[in-house]
């Protein structure tokens, strides 16, 4: 099978309609799940009591959030060098949703921090790389937006994402350069997770369920960006022509 | 093209000698990247010391900008020497940051920017050049400014010094960062603003270990950590930096 076929916008806009419906319900049903799960399956925690279950939304969006800056860096790092189209089309449809990931895992830390540690907001490293990491995909969607040749902007943004993955590892590792209030990671790949089995569950149904929305809203948007892009071209006229756009 | 609009002339003619000079050097041999930065740097040292520059402006903008800080949250010493790191460190970056638009703005606004990308000298040593001027002639004074600025301040005099150190290690890095950031927005509507949302969150590592360097000393604590830090990052840049501030440049004018 040749994967190079799809990096064709004409050919890959049909797959990505056809795709992208499956996804959404995935996420859909999997979200229920884990809602479910979580709160109403998971024992209360000993410690924070019910508010810790906001872990399960917070822990799968800041993880993501950091992913898929990394998902769109290497979509960048193949349109710079693959010279293809497609790529700097999926990495500006990840950007948004990696940016409203990071608000929302912002967002969902500061109403989990103020039962837990009594603030909104500390100056914690973590905490600072995820607004560092929402600064970063402004200045990616705003240099993508302020260039009005697409060509260009797909570049510059490459480039720019590039540059800015550099700064993804300082926002891992930022946890044990300065350890602060912030608690360190409960699972861990070697030792046996320090949390309860449905916990266990319904965060990882969660972060399926994200999984599964993020693929769906980059494939949803990259269509949106293609039909835009190839306005005028004649596959889409003859898609057009069909009714099926 | 001719001379950048509201240019001092003496300045364009330096600059069209400059091209002749650079077109004719193309014809005959391929220049050696040492030989492209020497070029570069003296090149823009020479328009910086012959044209009527806003330089003056970026230090001015420093030493003001520090002096509303006590203003702003009252005369109270120790509260000061607790914040001053701080405050010379964020200072510097937003100084620098005014600065860099001056890096190919007016070379793009003339056409010496593609000049240079086809004159077959390599454009990474170039723009390199370019960075070596722009930290002698931002960052350097900027970090002379700084002891001023801890005496106002109540420093210590160690913390000074190593304040002094810590930008001269520092501010190339911005420059690294800023040289990338300018390229990008080259022409581009609300360049300013975009330069600023581009370059700061990318400066951010710098400002960390900058200002640490300095609590660290105040504490009466050896700085030595910070600094290391800042010249890994330091020697980081002077590598990557040219390289992508080139491709973004050509990107920029593709």
């Amino acid at each position: 099978m040749n994967w190079f076929k799809y990096s064709s916008p004409a050919s890959f806009y049909p797959v990505a309609g056809k795709v992208y419906p499956w996804f959404f319900a995935a996420a859909m049903i999997l979200f229920v799940v884990a809602l479910y799960v979580g709160f109403a399956v998971a024992p209360t925690d000993a410690q924070q009591g019910e508010s810790y279950r906001i872990m399960f939304v917070h822990v799968a969006t800041a993880t993501l959030s950091m992913f898929l800056y990394v998902v769109m860096a290497l979509w960048c790092a193949s349109s710079l060098v693959f010279n293809t189209r497609l790529s700097a089309m999926m990495a500006q449809a990840i950007a948004p949703t990696g940016a409203w990931f990071t608000f929302i895992a912002l967002w969902t830390g500061a109403l989990w921090g103020k039962p837990t540690w009594g603030t909104y907001w500390v100056w914690d490293a973590r905490i600072t790389s995820e607004l560092i990491l929402l600064f970063l995909y402004g200045g990616f969607l705003a240099l993508t937006q302020a260039i009005e040749d697409p060509r260009r902007a797909d570049r510059a943004g490459a480039l720019l994402a590039l540059v800015g993955v550099i700064n993804v590892p300082i926002i891992y590792f930022s946890v044990r350069w300065w350890n602060t209030l912030h608690q360190g990671a409960s699972i861990t790949v070697s030792a046996a997770p320090k949390i309860a089995q449905p916990m266990l569950v319904a965060l990882f149904a969660m972060m399926l369920a994200f999984w599964a929305y993020a693929i769906a809203a980059a494939l949803r948007r990259v269509r949106c960006i293609i039909v835009e892009r190839e306005s005028g071209s004649d596959w889409l006229r003859a898609l057009k022509r069909q009714g099926t756009l | 093209m001719s001379g950048a609009r509201g240019e001092p002339s003496d300045a364009r003619g330096e600059r069209a000698g400059a091209r002749a000079e650079r077109a004719s050097a193309a014809r005959a041999e391929p220049v050696s990247a040492l030989g492209a930065i020497g070029w570069a740097c003296r090149r823009d040292l020479l328009l910086t010391a012959h044209g009527k520059s806003e330089l003056a402006l970026v230090f001015v903008f420093f030493v003001l900008v520090t002096s509303l800080f006590p203003l702003g949250v009252g005369p109270e010493p120790a509260l000061l020497r607790a914040i001053a790191p701080g405050i010379v460190w964020v200072c510097a970056l937003l100084s620098a940051l005014l600065s860099f638009g001056r890096l190919f703005g007016s070379d793009h606004a003339d056409g010496t920017l593609e000049q240079m990308i086809v004159s077959g000298a390599p454009l990474a040593a170039l723009v390199a050049g370019k960075m070596v001027a722009h930290v002698l002639v931002i960052g350097v004074p900027l970090a002379m400014l700084t002891p001023l600025i801890a005496l106002q301040f109540g420093l210590s005099a160690g913390a000074m010094i190593v304040a002094v150190a810590a930008l001269l290690l520092g501010t190339p890095i911005l420059v690294g960062l800023g040289a990338i950031g300018a390229a990008l927005t080259l022409g581009v509507r609300g360049g300013a603003a975009l330069l600023a949302l581009l370059v700061l969150p990318l400066a951010i590592p710098v400002l960390i270990f900058g200002a640490g360097a300095v609590d660290a000393a105040e504490a009466g604590m050896s700085a030595g950590a910070h600094l290391s830090l800042l010249g890994a990052g330091l020697i980081a840049a002077a590598i990557g930096c040219p390289f992508a501030a080139a491709a973004a440049l050509r990107i920029a004018l593709d």
